[in-house]
């Protein structure tokens, strides 16, 4: 769209760069307090005693006693406590605070008190958690949630089928490295309690803390303040900071800032899903792909947190972008002794698509046709159904994404040059899509999303809603759709930090849904707002309407699993050294269809910044647990992608319009993660000749792969 | 108490502190200059990079006694300069800004090495500032950032 999509600088970019933006730990408030969190050490335990020193004058306890309401995080299941109860159930589950008003002293608090602890027989891998009968984690069974899904007649074209091709391909950790750990600051003010900071889901707080504190929704504010990256890291773990610095600011009657140390934050914070999934084909006897059985299983951790959904997106995704009628897919999400895990950029499709990518890629092996040829034959069309069997209603360009990447990678040129055997150099192309917004009829019936939009004079419009602000360019991006559909200048439309008292709750910034949905909402808002124009001043409010042309059957997983797509391909280009397994990257391409792109450069952005870490992902973020404990635990182990790691990516956009979208965006900030990793696998694999099956593709990996011969 | 004395950001702060406090905490919680951030607390991430005599260096790893006398340039100091111009105008243009939270860091390591190497390769860029973390950008348009501000800024560096 003309001139909508040009650049324009960003809402937050002058306090940003001068160093003003207050940042949570850049807060003082005078007498405040800082609080420090006791955790266990144990995978899982009964909590026997507790001894804790002589306190001197001013430090302050906060355990489970503190806490006036229900001790239990409100999320999909209430099953995690905000302070452990009787036992332990990870390596990092908070006990205590500890909350005083110097540092150091706490520190020293901390390391004195000691815990008895009985322990108990740990569930500490998948594998366990499947031959678990008795002592179960989470009620009386091994998982949180069992989840499946057919499509059309699974097991006739299994019986009709002439041969069958199977891959089991596993995934680790990922940790989200936001630059700022989880930090909040709680305090008082005549009866009401504030907690601010650092938050993807300023509403989900709310939750949290009317239910820990047992008070009315009135006495409860939440403000999000400017936040260093998110990527889900602060989608839920907010509620359980937040719920402890407002039980300390409650207790001890002063301000309280909580701010995670990095080695703590990466301990016991939620991280992706490590996951198996095992995929079989069934191929006639022309070799046409007829029926796919797929089993999936994820390690959750301790607590069901919201591994019920990322499950869905999972098994919602893994069928890839390909049409095969007869589907059955299986998945599990089990209960170990392991660090919670959570929302990570992608949800869920980048282990989805890893596997499936990976399994289209040896099926054509075993064919021996072309891969990305293999693929074309299969491509969703506009009028196909999904793997859950809802309508694509729309136009899929999968094919002119494919055109665009050729063009700029040369990858079927390049493939044809290097599939000459083991020269160590490859190339590999992964083709993709993301659902965007809530699962189903999610934005409806769990969010009951509202937005509003307030004149206050003809050059003072004010958004109002509580989708964060994290680095992904929301506030700019939303300002741009709101002055644009009013026809005023984007310098008279502000956007203010979240801020309960004031916002009304428009669901969590996730799933892709803040420019798709939420600026849709405004954009329609702000139509309304400029039929009324010649009021002075004026509120507008919307509501989401559950499209009349979608269905979704959340019982049986039937109908539209997300109301839009967005899709893409990935190229990428790699060497092996023969000598180290060292994987370097040559070349990154990357071709997206996210409908109009609001501000071009806010997309190349998170284009860039996406694939960095989704190919971070492939192959260097290696995060592992033994015996319940994270053996990466600080940012000299746990290497994340610097300024040295990766070529500049070449990326273009097919435009594709989405009628819903305003201005016919559709959603972002997730998709360009989700093929990274197949792309780098495939890419390893082509240079190496070897299959690979796991990620991070890791030179210790890769050793293992070469020397099984 | 020992005191410590070093400039900073052009005046002189002579304060009652224990000399191996950590020159970030003395910046952030002594004197509530809070530019520089605390992202991992050992040295990797740069967040909380500072220039002390024109050099860049992580406040984390530095005991304040280690630099009595030295000047400290913060980025509440150096936004005032018009080589901070040239950088904020190129980071827009750029689009080197996300969530923020390393970008004063970034800002000051630019400085470093633009005031040594007023035209740096691609290579050299992504050389000098590898010890500044970012999540969010994925590098490459701070690297453009960094270019732009070598040809913008002809002659001030």
């Amino acid at each position: 769209m003309k001139g909508l999509s040009e650049p324009i600088k960003r809402y937050d970019f002058d306090e940003k760069v001068e160093g003003r933006a207050r940042y949570c730990s850049d807060v003082y408030l005078e007498g405040m307090l800082y609080a420090r969190t006791l955790r266990s050490d144990r995978p899982r335990a009964k909590i026997l005693e507790i001894a804790i020193p002589p306190l001197p004058d001013g430090y302050f306890i906060v355990d489970k006693d503190d806490i006036p309401g229900k001790n239990s995080v409100p999320i999909v299941y209430d099953d995690e406590p905000f302070l452990a109860r009787e036992a332990v159930n990870y390596v990092g589950e908070p006990i205590l605070l500890v909350v005083g008003p110097d540092k150091q002293t706490i520190l020293d608090i901390l390391a004195a008190i000691r815990v008895d602890y009985e322990d108990l027989e740990p569930v500490l891998t998948i594998e366990d958690a499947l031959n678990c009968r008795e002592n179960f984690i989470f009620q009386d069974r091994p998982h949180f949630v069992e989840y499946q899904y057919t499509k059309g007649d699974i097991n006739g074209a299994i019986a009709r089928a002439s041969c069958w091709l199977e891959d089991v391909f596993r995934t680790g950790y990922q940790e989200h490295v936001a630059l700022e750990t989880q930090s909040v600051l709680a305090f008082l003010e005549e009866g009401r309690i504030t907690v601010s900071g650092s938050m993807q889901c300023p509403y989900y707080l709310k939750d949290a803390l009317v239910q820990a504190l047992n008070w009315p929704e009135d006495r409860v504010r939440v403000v999000q303040l400017p936040t260093g990256g998110g990527f889900g890291s602060k989608e839920d773990y907010p509620s359980i900071v937040g719920v402890h610095a407002a039980l300390a600011a409650v207790k001890s009657g002063r301000p309280v800032q909580l701010v995670l140390e990095r080695g703590e934050d990466i301990r016991c914070t939620t991280k992706r899903h490590p996951s198996h999934v095992h995929i079989k084909s069934y191929l006639d006897h022309e070799n046409n792909i007829r029926a796919r059985d797929v089993e999936v299983l994820i390690d959750a951790g301790a607590y069901a947190g919201l591994s019920s959904v990322v499950l869905q997106r999972l098994i919602f995704s893994v069928c890839g972008v390909y049409r095969v009628e007869n589907l059955r897919v299986h998945g599990r999400a089990m209960a170990t002794n392991n660090v919670v895990c959570g929302a990570f950029r992608g949800f869920g499709g980048p282990q989805a698509f890893f596997a499936i990518e990976m399994h289209m890629e040896n099926i054509a092996q075993k064919l021996g046709v072309d891969s990305l040829e293999l693929k074309k034959d299969y491509f969703l069309r506009r009028g196909d159904t999904s793997s859950t069997g809802g309508l694509f209603q729309f136009e899929i360009v999968l094919p002119q994404i494919i055109e665009q990447i050729e063009e700029i990678s040369g990858y079927s040129q390049k493939r044809k040059e290097l599939s000459g055997g083991l020269g160590w150099r490859g190339i590999g192309c992964s083709v993709f899509f993301h659902g965007c917004g809530f699962t189903g009829k999610g934005e409806k019936d769990i969010l009951k999303t509202r937005v509003r939009l307030v004149k206050r004079s003809a050059s003072e419009i004010e958004i109002r809603v509580a989708n964060t602000e994290i680095g992904q360019g929301a506030a700019t991006t939303l300002c741009k759709i709101v002055a644009r559909a009013l026809e005023i200048p984007v310098e008279h439309v502000a956007y203010i930090y979240p801020d309960t008292d004031l916002c009304p709750d428009s669901g969590p910034t996730i799933a892709s849904r803040t420019i798709m949905i939420i600026g849709k909402l405004l954009y329609d808002c702000a139509l309304e707002m400029k039929e009324k124009w010649r009021e002075e001043s004026l509120e507008v409010a919307r509501g989401y309407t559950y499209p009349a042309n979608l269905s979704w059957d959340n019982a049986r997983f039937i109908g539209n699993a997300y109301a839009e797509y967005s899709w893409g391909a990935n190229v990428v280009e790699v060497e092996v050294d023969p000598l180290t397994l060292e994987i370097n990257v040559l070349g990154v391409w990357a071709v997206y269809d996210i409908g109009t792109p609001i501000d071009e450069r806010i997309v190349k952005g998170q284009i860039d910044g996406g694939l960095v870490q989704g190919l971070g992902y492939a192959g260097m973020e290696l995060l592992q647990a033994r015996q319940g404990r994270l053996q990466q635990e600080n940012l000299a182990n746990y290497i994340i992608p610097t300024f040295l790691d990766f070529p500049p990516i070449v990326s273009r956009l097919v435009e594709n319009p989405y009628e819903n979208g305003p201005f016919g965006a559709r959603g972002l900030g997730e998709i360009t993660l989700v093929g990274a990793a197949p792309a780098l696998a495939l890419a390893v694999q082509n240079a190496v000749g070897k299959p690979i099956r796991q990620l991070p593709v890791s030179p210790e990996y890769l050793m293992e792969l070469m020397c099984d011969e | 108490m020992n005191r410590v004395q070093f400039v900073l950001n052009g005046s002189e702060v002579n304060l009652p502190v224990h000399p191996l406090k950590r020159l970030i905490d003395v910046l952030r919680d002594d004197l509530h200059i809070t530019g520089a951030k605390e992202g991992c607390g050992e040295g990797e991430c740069g967040a909380c990079a500072v220039l002390v005599d024109g050099r860049l260096v992580n406040a984390c790893l530095v005991p304040v006694g280690s630099i009595c006398g030295y000047n400290v340039v913060t980025i509440e100091g150096f936004r005032q300069s018009s080589r901070f111009e040239i950088l904020k105008d190129s980071f827009e243009q750029a689009g080197s800004v996300q969530c923020g939270f390393c970008t004063p860091a970034m800002i000051l390591a630019a400085e470093a090495l633009l005031s040594r190497n007023s035209h740096p390769s691609e290579e050299q860029i992504r050389q000098a500032m590898a010890g500044n973390l970012c999540r969010c950008t994925g590098y490459t348009m701070i690297v453009e950032a960094v270019q732009l501000a070598s040809r913008k800024g002809a002659g001030l560096w």
